[in-house]
């Protein structure tokens, strides 16, 4: 059957009735001013570490909101916490304790899949 | 019976007018009280209107003319010190030391731009190659040549949105919702001038709304070749030649972006005017959480004020262009009619 060499790929979509929301949940309820992120760009505009590495700040609440934990796991660490980007933030959001509580969150559902 | 009615209108800019006029054709006494030496507030400071093009000082004429048609009294370089309410009736203090007797008062006292220098970190002030959208619209008007600081043709221009207005930092969460239309209008109007320059305005969400508006980013895009990032600009440097260099994320793009301008133009919003404060405490006139005063119901009497008596025109109410600063004025002197009217009625 498969001489035509036809292979079939998942789906690109987000499937948004079913994502992730272990870390949103944790994330805005101890830092609730995360919700109010506009993405306007300022925070990857002034990134120490964006300026020279393939990092983008803004896009981390965007990957929270979308569930996409390993994803995460794999940027955080390229954050060196200068909070430039909380001076900039025009909504105030305490950007440097959402990274934070990335790290925290990511941690803690590590090890509850661990223990599992 | 109507002719024996007086109103104060505080503040002679084109909403105090434009209300102070439809009351004498309502046949009321009308006194304008201006704290500046002229009459037309901002209006005085604008070139050509958005989404038209047309001179501003069509309208500083029309308001002119109306004055003169109606006679309308005007206090120039005062202010008001002091409003008690006797009875029914008010008692205004002016800084000259005039009581001035009135039946109702109509605040149009405006609003003022923000100052850029509130963020430093745009170099206003600072750098000389930055000004405000406030100060390019003075250029133009005046018809002067338009350099940069060391002379020169400018060659690429950017327009900084949202200069005082969505950012907590400045204290001001609301959109000043012309901003963007001014960028929009400003930067076809130095493309036209120099069509060799490239001008790039950094936005976070265009708001269009208005269909004339979004027709003129439109042509902005197709005839004028303006480019549109969307990007908050983070900071602006200079360079050793005078030059800017600005920061700001492509967030389209999701990587940063630097980029060397020539001139950069602030598009500063719109907070409550000097006189729209001074009312707050002279009237005890209620504000809302931005800082202009508050409407007694949003939808209904969007031209009370929290006291009786006490009308609101134009943008001390909020942000505002002219054509609805016009629309605002004429109803709020039917407010005050009607308010006048219940009272007679009572009397």
């Amino acid at each position: 059957m498969n001489k035509f060499g036809f292979t079939t790929q998942e789906s690109r979509a987000i499937d948004y009735g079913q994502f992730d929301d272990r870390l949103l949940s944790y994330v805005q309820h101890h830092e609730p001013t995360f919700l109010i992120c506009m993405s306007c760009g300022a925070c990857t505009a002034t990134c120490s570490a964006g300026n020279l590495i393939d990092f983008n700040i803004r896009r981390l609440s965007l990957l929270i909101r979308r569930g996409e934990i390993l994803q995460l796991s794999n940027e955080i660490d390229k954050c060196m916490l200068c909070g430039k980007c909380t001076l900039v933030c025009p909504r105030g959001i305490n950007t440097r304790n959402v990274i934070m509580l990335i790290k925290k969150g990511i941690s803690q559902i590590k090890q509850s899949e661990n223990q599992n | 019976m109507n002719t024996q009615k007086t109103i104060v209108t505080i503040g002679a800019g084109i909403a105090g007018i434009e209300s102070s006029v439809a009351l004498s054709k309502l046949g009321y006494r009308v006194i304008l009280v201006e704290k500046d030496k002229t009459i037309g507030g901002k209006i005085n400071n604008y070139y050509h209107l958005f989404p038209n093009n047309r001179p501003a000082v069509d309208i500083k004429n029309y308001m002119d003319e109306q004055c003169r048609i109606h006679d309308l009294t005007i206090y120039k370089n005062t202010e008001i010190n002091k409003v008690q309410k006797k009875g029914e009736r008010f008692s205004v203090t002016t800084s000259n030391d005039d009581i001035l007797k009135a039946d109702a008062l109509l605040v149009a006292t405006g609003f003022e731009y923000f100052n850029g220098m509130q963020k430093e970190e745009y170099g206003y002030k600072i750098y000389d190659n930055v000004i405000t959208s406030i100060d390019l619209e003075e250029k133009l008007r005046s018809g002067k040549q338009i350099t940069t600081a060391q002379g020169k043709e400018p060659k690429r221009i950017a327009f900084v949105h949202c200069v005082g207005s969505r950012d907590e930092k400045s204290g001001n969460h609301y959109c000043s919702r012309l901003c963007c239309i001014t960028g929009v209008k400003q930067a076809m109007e130095l493309n036209s001038r120099f069509p060799n320059s490239l001008v790039y305005c950094f936005y976070i969400d265009l708001r269009m709304y208005s269909m004339e508006y979004e027709s003129l980013y439109r042509s902005a895009q197709e005839k004028f070749g303006i480019q549109f990032i969307r990007g908050k600009v983070s900071e602006v440097s200079e360079n050793k030649e005078g030059t800017l260099q600005i920061k700001a994320e492509d967030t389209l793009s999701g990587r940063p972006l630097r980029m060397e301008m020539d001139l950069v133009v602030l598009l500063v919003g719109m907070v409550p005017g000097q006189g729209t404060e001074k009312m707050k405490s002279v009237a005890a006139l209620e504000s809302n959480s931005h800082g202009f005063l508050e409407s007694n119901d949003w939808q209904l009497h969007k031209n009370s004020s929290s006291q009786p008596g006490i009308f609101l025109t134009g943008a001390c109410n909020g942000p505002m262009s002219i054509d609805e600063t016009m629309e605002h004025a004429r109803s709020a002197a039917f407010e005050v009619h009607t308010y006048l009217q219940n009272h007679s009625k009572h009397e």
